[in-house]
């Protein structure tokens, strides 16, 4: 990933009652990457987005957005950064319309382009039929929708969503997850979200950063960190037969690219350095073996996450 | 400004949309009623033998059957106006912070003080039209009933009367504000509010006597002096009052007769007595309450000051 740093922070600090909840944190977030950052709860997700915003205070460090200071200079930050906070919250008394305009006048923009801007961030997200309905008379996700029209509204070069899938069910999840995407590449805005939900993040993040106890433990591309979480980063080859011989296992070592074959459970496990499906197959059969199916054990996130943080 | 004025004129249309102030205009209307019933029972004894600042009763008229806190002075001090300033302040800001709106808001390009200065200048606009609205209710009405018009200065005393009310109000509002601040949950930061309030008005006279006497005892067949430094000792205690301060600033606005606020000549009788009851100038009038809208606008920037400090560095998490 090429591309200059929008999004930087120095040895940023955060501690409540003397202990760390962010811990020199250093991170650089290059311009139109989605990021995806992980943590346990408690991890200092939140508090480090807090302090990107300028709306916490850093016990040390400096926080970077687009070259400005966060700490010192937080109107120009928020100026060009929207902000989805995990809990979000709308006047519930006024329109979806009416709440959007409120923040389109406190961003200073004159009053004619507010309907406009309005009527086209509604309709990315799809809530033009609801325009003027209520926002208490909303769902969830219409909410997290609403939520994504009303950073919009600003057009900013940096999106910040904090568990923007949290309470969401799994339909509504890939509608956000589609339309964070794909505003992020047609609007070239960088995003950074956090979330629990881990395939998600796969889904939809180049670049994701661990986050433990305030410390970042891994960042990188998913497919890397999932290599180095894992060692040598082969793949594993999940091998179905209706009876497993000598005969097979011979055969299936025989090819090219194959490290190593164990039989576990009644399943065949080969361990190779890409992916060999065909060629097994192919060897099975060569072999007189009946061969029911076969899966590739990928490294999912939730595989990494785990491992980092129970080995911690 | 741009952030103030956009926070400003949001609340304000919250507001008047509210059932919050259709309850409270209901107030204003009733205590306007009430007001105009008084005179019409009582004006036309009072006025006898006087030709002067006769409009001006209308407000100031008693009913000698009605105990004196149901004057519409005393029911604007007491009740109206800091009922009025704690429910338009009290929810401020905890309600924004509990709904998840204030870290929406803080993410915007303003200043913090823009949320709190916007909030305070719509409670006070609102303050405002519900005063100049029983005014005029009154005063229309009562025109209506007595067929005397105001004079210009009976007018430039009203005016004076609706601007320390305004303030009056405003203190009450950035008191509630305040607390909105400090407290997370709405029902404590009512109660705090209404805490202060009952204090001011009830207990805070009581407590300056205990204390007078306390340090001045007065006993039976003890001098003048030694009567009028307990006195003392009370009003000093109830200056520090800001129902107190208005309750004497607007009634020295109001009835142009009265010429000082000590009890002192009171005490004097005979003294007081002597004097001519002539009514003070405007000029005078003003000159005489000064000190105590000075304290009014003071305490209320005491509220605001407490208000920012906290405010300004807080966390707002969502």
């Amino acid at each position: 990933m090429s591309g200059q740093a929008i999004l930087e922070t120095v040895d940023l600090t955060k501690t409540y009652n003397g202990t760390a909840v962010v811990d020199k944190l250093n991170l650089r977030i290059n311009e139109g990457d989605i990021f995806g950052f992980l943590g346990p709860n408690g991890a200092g997700k939140t508090t480090t987005m807090l302090m990107l915003l300028g709306l916490t205070e850093p016990t040390a460090g400096v926080a970077y957005v687009a070259g400005h200071n966060a700490t010192r200079d937080p109107l120009a930050v928020k100026r060009i950064t929207g902000y989805v906070p995990e809990h979000i919250g709308f006047y519930e008394d006024l329109t979806a319309t009416q709440n959007l305009a409120y923040t389109a006048r406190l961003n200073g923009f004159p009053e004619s382009v507010v309907t406009a801007r309005i009527g086209e961030s509604l309709n990315t997200v799809g809530l033009a039929k609801s325009a003027e309905q209520k926002v208490g008379e909303f769902s969830r996700g219409m909410k997290q929708r609403l939520a994504m029209a009303d950073i919009l509204i600003k057009e900013p070069k940096v999106a910040i969503l904090d568990e923007p899938t949290s309470g969401i069910d799994p339909r509504g999840v890939n509608q956000i997850l589609d339309l964070i995407g794909k505003i992020a590449i047609e609007r070239k805005m960088t995003v950074i979200l956090s979330s629990h939900q881990l395939h998600q993040v796969q889904r939809i993040c180049g670049r994701v950063g661990m986050l433990l106890k305030g410390r970042l433990v891994a960042e990188g591309l998913v497919d890397q960190l999932g290599r180095e979480a894992f060692a040598g980063g082969r793949y594993t080859i999940e091998v179905q037969l209706a009876e497993i011989t000598e005969r097979i296992m011979k055969s299936v070592k025989q090819i090219s690219g194959v490290v190593s074959v164990e039989k576990a459970g009644g399943l065949l496990l080969v361990s190779c350095k890409e992916d060999l499906r065909p060629q097994i197959a192919k060897a099975v059969v060569d072999a007189e073996g009946l061969l029911i199916g076969m899966k590739i054990q990928s490294y999912n996130l939730e595989d990494i996450y785990l491992k980092y943080f129970t080995e911690s | 400004m741009q952030g103030i004025i956009t926070v400003f004129r949001k609340e304000l249309s919250d507001i008047f949309a509210s059932w919050r102030f259709i309850f409270l205009f209901l107030l204003v209307f009733i205590s306007g009623v009430f007001t105009l019933y008084i005179a019409g029972n009582n004006i036309r004894e009072e006025v006898i033998g006087i030709s002067e600042f006769v409009f001006i009763r209308l407000f100031t008229t008693s009913d000698p059957t009605l105990p004196g806190i149901l004057q519409f002075l005393n029911l604007i001090a007491i009740f109206f106006v800091p009922i009025v300033g704690i429910a338009l302040g009290f929810d401020a800001i905890n309600e924004e912070k509990n709904t998840g709106t204030m870290s929406r808001l803080m993410s915007q390009p303003i200043f913090r003080d823009a949320v709190i200065n916007g909030k305070f200048l719509a409670g006070v606009v609102t303050i405002a039209i519900m005063m100049i609205s029983v005014v005029l209710i009154v005063a229309g009405a009562g025109l209506r009933m007595i067929g005397v018009p105001p004079t210009a200065e009976e007018i430039m005393r009203l005016m004076f009367f609706l601007g320390i009310t305004v303030i009056y109000g405003g203190f009450w509002l950035g008191l509630a504000i305040l607390f909105s601040i400090f407290f997370r949950r709405v029902a404590t930061s009512v109660l705090a509010s209404i805490s202060v309030w009952i204090l001011l008005f009830f207990f805070m006279p009581m407590l300056a006597g205990l204390v007078a006497n306390v340090m001045v005892p007065v006993e039976q067949g003890a001098a003048q002096e030694v009567a009028m430094s307990n006195l003392g000792v009370q009003s000093t205690i109830l200056q520090f009052s800001p129902v107190r301060l208005y309750q004497e600033a607007v009634s020295v606005l109001l009835v142009p007769g009265a010429r000082t606020l000590g009890q002192t000549l009171q005490l004097l009788g005979g003294g007081a007595a002597r004097m001519l009851p002539n009514p003070l100038s405007l000029g005078q009038s003003l000159l005489t309450v000064w000190p105590h809208m000075v304290i009014i606008v003071s305490l209320t920037a005491v509220c605001f000051g407490i208000s920012y400090t906290k405010f300004m560095r807080e966390e707002i998490r969502a």
